[in-house]
């Protein structure tokens, strides 16, 4: 029998529209922060919706590629006890065959999913690995700083016809003992950390032993040195040494070509979605048979090791990383300290939203997290959310009408600084998308004096407030900023 | 004229009698104080006690389920009462129901009260009550979707966006102006359109002095047959028309709709016009009361109620035109701007105004009524592109 080829079919990045910088910080706090800037979720978005984001972008990228499941990974999730890749799944539309799990707490848990859906593949089974985090720390605090906010998707399975396979996987090798470095408390905000000496004492011979496994690996199946080593960790001083290590060949006795960039100056430590956030960078700028090392130090080390294929070479990203870390919008450190909820501000003086109905939401999950409308047979006019009756007379027999990637106009815009909203004023606008359809919608990632009639925007799943403990997602528009 | 008496209201109704409350910030009167001491006034009024009314409609948006709303504080014995609610309309659909109920000939004297208890939420503005839904309705409040015919109107017609804010800020100086000097106003001192356009903006490029005043209260009247109304009264109000359109909210989805326009209140209009026989109104109406819930919706609603062409009211505005002397009197009393807001009970309050003015008994604000003997009252509830609208046409005259 002809195995299976299988491995990476498609990926996608996604940063935040805010960054902080943190400089400020220290103006502010008199301590604290340091170089460069780290990218911060809105106040509308949690792990979740970031993870769904992504997932959109992998999904868009590679739309005939099936997805048997989606694995979500992080450390700082919207729900317990309640699964959220289940939110992810309605948002991609999956099929109700197809699975839905998270992969919680640790900020192994990302990479581990990587590896877990590198080895389903060989099944034939294709997975949505998504990894997401919102990182932080106390103020002034090293993770306040260091940390960033994003996610990753990597879609891994066997290859089709309608989807090739862009990158294999040709090593895995893991090291694993049991040691604390970095722990926190269910409900705390805070990671603490052991004196940092001693985790390099475990975690470089973990490292050297799990490389020289995957050095093997990589020798039996090509003749060729390791072009790229993605190098990250929650441990940074065992991260630099290691990186320098490969650099300098000290490591491996062969140098490597080059050790990825972290995006440490631009967007910061994403925590369990950076090994995946990272790979995603260096696919979008892959050239055909480029091998690509990802070295994850995190409780133990695990590496993957993928080799492009000539596929990479036509596989461009609808929403690449390096556009959005480029179209990026300044956020004050006031600001960063509400929206992390360590400081509160004063609201509007108006009701707080009530949760909404659980039933009702599951009736209309296809409106609510996939954003399809209905539309009618006869005059193809496009109804928001989807209606039984038309607005046109005797045309109620319709379809269900996918909008979410469909791109809109604003036609009249207002800014409501009396409504309820977690970070007033509410950025309000009537939308029009082409080829039909109209929704009065909330604008995100946006400041009030930037919107005009006409702006082009597009649909973003995020979380319009909480209540009772309930995450309410839908979707808003955002103005057009790092689509190809 | 001659009307089309088709489905037609016409002279088969009369108002004979009417009582508005003071409209304000009621920290010491409950919703029950204030159900007591209008439908009072309408019966001292007629020499009516509670006992003489066959059926009641009471209209509240937010005051509770149920007749009980009204029979229990009034302690009415055995007497059937309805509640009705329709947004900002609910109390012009508890007089419509209360008209139709005598027009039938299934009660002889019906009456309608409407009232709202809006300072007891502990919150500013209006605070709707809360229905099951799936969590994607948009967060906005009312004057935020009002703000949004601005832009739009401005657009459409290439008014430049100052002056089309000026404009719409001289219509609350006027209704400022009139509320000064009505007694029952919750505002009751003037205010420039200078001072509207320098304070902040909170929706849009609306400030609060944009925005209806946010007010407890409460209003009455009672209604019998026309045939029977000098039983009642030496000058009864005669019901010529009452209209009533709820949207299909095709606004929100429809691309076609452009923000500078009510089709809902148009369609209520002509219908209204078409009932009581007007074909002109900007000179056959001796006044108009109608819903001024925010600056930029009377702008609006003087063209959809045909009382100027199409992009031409923001300048009939700044020429005067609906301003107490001018050639069409609109929102004698402050409107909801100054007198405020009630929700239950604008809808008869604005008829209370007509009852005044078409009976001469408005007072130190009496407008010259020129030998006209119509008034209309427009009330609608919701935002642009879903709404209820109201109209109604009222006359001193059968015929």
């Amino acid at each position: 029998m002809k195995r299976m080829k299988t491995g990476i079919l498609s990926y996608g990045g996604y940063v935040p529209y805010r960054r902080l910088r943190r400089a400020d910080i220290a103006e502010v706090m008199g301590s604290g922060g340091g170089k460069g800037e780290r990218s911060v979720a809105s106040f509308d978005e949690d792990t979740t919706t970031m993870g769904a984001e992504a997932a959109r972008t992998a999904k868009r990228d590679a739309p005939l590629a099936a997805v048997d499941s989606v694995w979500f990974s992080t450390t700082s999730p919207a729900y317990l006890e309640k699964t959220n890749a289940g939110a992810i799944h309605a948002v991609l539309r999956l099929a109700q065959e197809s699975s839905a799990a998270d992969f919680g707490g640790a900020a192994r848990s990302g990479i581990a999913a990587l590896r877990a859906a590198t080895q389903a593949a060989e099944g034939g089974h294709s997975t949505m690995v998504v990894a997401s985090d919102i990182r932080g720390g106390l103020v002034t605090s090293r993770d306040e700083s260091d940390g960033g906010d994003g996610a990753a998707a990597i879609l891994v399975g066997a290859e089709t016809a309608d989807a090739p396979v862009l990158a294999t996987c040709i090593a895995q090798a893991s090291a694993t003992e049991e040691f604390t470095d970095r722990w926190r408390m269910p409900g705390a905000t805070a990671t603490k950390q052991w004196e940092e000496r001693f985790a390099e004492s475990v975690y470089v011979p973990l490292f050297e032993k799990a490389w020289a496994q995957a050095v093997e690996q990589v020798a039996a199946e090509v003749n060729s040195k390791i072009d790229t080593a993605v190098v990250t960790g929650t441990h940074s001083r065992s991260v630099r040494r290691v990186a320098s290590g490969l650099a300098s060949g000290l490591a491996s006795g062969q140098a490597i070509g080059r050790v990825a960039t972290d995006l440490s100056d631009s967007v910061g430590n994403t925590g369990v979605a950076h090994s995946l956030l990272l790979l995603t960078n260096e696919l979008e700028q892959a050239e055909p048979d480029q091998i690509i090392a990802v070295v994850s130090l995190i409780d133990g080390v695990d590496i993957l090791v993928f080799r492009t294929t000539e596929a990479i070479a036509s596989h461009t990203s609808s929403r690449p990383l390096s556009a959005q870390i480029g179209a990026c919008g300044k956020l004050n450190y006031g600001k960063f300290l509400h929206w992390r909820g360590q400081i509160q501000i004063q609201p509007p003086n108006r009701m707080e939203p009530e949760r909404p109905s659980m039933s009702a939401a599951a009736r209309s999950s296809d409106w609510k997290f996939g954003f399809v409308g209905s539309q009618g047979q006869e005059s193809s006019t496009v109804h928001l959310p989807p209606a039984r009756v038309s607005i046109r007379n005797e045309d109620d027999a319709m379809d269900p009408i996918a909008m979410a990637e469909v791109p809109a106009k604003v036609v009249t815009y207002t800014v409501d600084r009396l409504v309820y909203s977690v970070s007033p004023p509410v950025v309000f606008a009537i939308v029009d998308f082409e080829g039909g359809g109209r929704l009065p919608v909330e604008l995100t990632d946006v400041d009030p004096d930037e919107v005009e009639v006409g702006m082009p925007v597009e649909m973003t799943f995020r979380k319009l407030y909480s209540s009772d403990g309930i995450q309410n997602y839908f979707w808003k528009a955002r103005p057009v900023r790092a689509g190809k | 004229m001659q009307s089309n008496t088709k489905n037609s209201i016409k002279d088969k109704v009369a108002i004979i009698s009417m009582g508005c409350i003071p409209f304000g910030e009621h920290w010491d009167k409950s919703q029950d104080d204030m159900l007591i001491e209008a439908t009072q006034l309408a019966f001292d009024q007629a020499g009516l006690t509670k006992h003489d009314i066959d059926a009641y409609w009471v209209g509240t948006a937010t005051g509770g389920n149920g007749g009980y709303v009204l029979s229990a504080p009034l302690k009415l014995h055995g007497k059937p009462v309805t509640r009705v609610e329709n947004f900002c309309a609910t109390g012009s659909e508890a007089l419509r129901n209360a008209s139709y109920s005598v027009a039938s000939g299934a009660y002889d004297i019906a009456m309608a009260v409407g009232v709202e208890k809006v300072k007891d939420s502990g919150y500013q503005g209006l605070v709707g009550g809360a229905t099951w839904h799936d969590g994607t309705k948009r967060n906005l409040t009312a004057a935020a979707m009002y703000s949004l015919v601005l832009p739009a109107y401005a657009e459409k017609y290439k008014v430049d966006p100052d002056e089309l804010r000026f404009a719409v800020a001289k219509v609350a100086e006027k209704n400022h102006r009139n509320g000064a000097v009505n007694p029952l106003a919750q505002f009751r001192r003037e205010t420039s359109a200078e001072q509207i356009c320098n304070m902040p903006a909170v929706a849009g490029k609306l400030s609060v002095f944009d925005c209806a005043g946010v007010a407890d209260g409460s209003a009455a009247a009672i209604v019998v047959r026309a045939e029977d109304a000098h039983r009642y009264c030496e000058n009864p109000l005669y019901i010529k028309a009452l209209s009533f359109v709820s949207g299909t909210g095709a606004g929100l989805i429809d691309p076609a709709y452009d923000y500078t326009t009510f089709p809902e209140c148009e369609m209520a209009g002509a219908e209204a016009y078409r009932q009581a026989g007007v074909t002109e109104p900007r000179s056959e109406i001796a006044l108009a009361e109608v819903h001024d819930c925010f600056t930029p919706t009377e702008m609006v609603l003087m063209e959809d109620l045909g009382f100027c062409e199409r992009g031409t009211a923001w300048k009939e505005i700044l020429a005067g035109t609906f301003d107490h002397n001018g050639e069409l009197p609109v929102n004698t009393d402050g409107g909801l701007k100054a007198f405020g807001h009630p929700v239950g009970a604008s809808g008869l309050r604005m008829h209370y105004e007509c009852w005044l003015q078409l009976r001469g008994q408005a007072g130190e604000r009496q407008i010259d009524l020129q030998g006209r003997k119509l008034g209309m009252v427009h009330n609608l509830g919701g935002y642009p592109g879903e709404m209820v609208s109201f109209v109604s046409v009222l006359g001193n005259d059968v015929g």
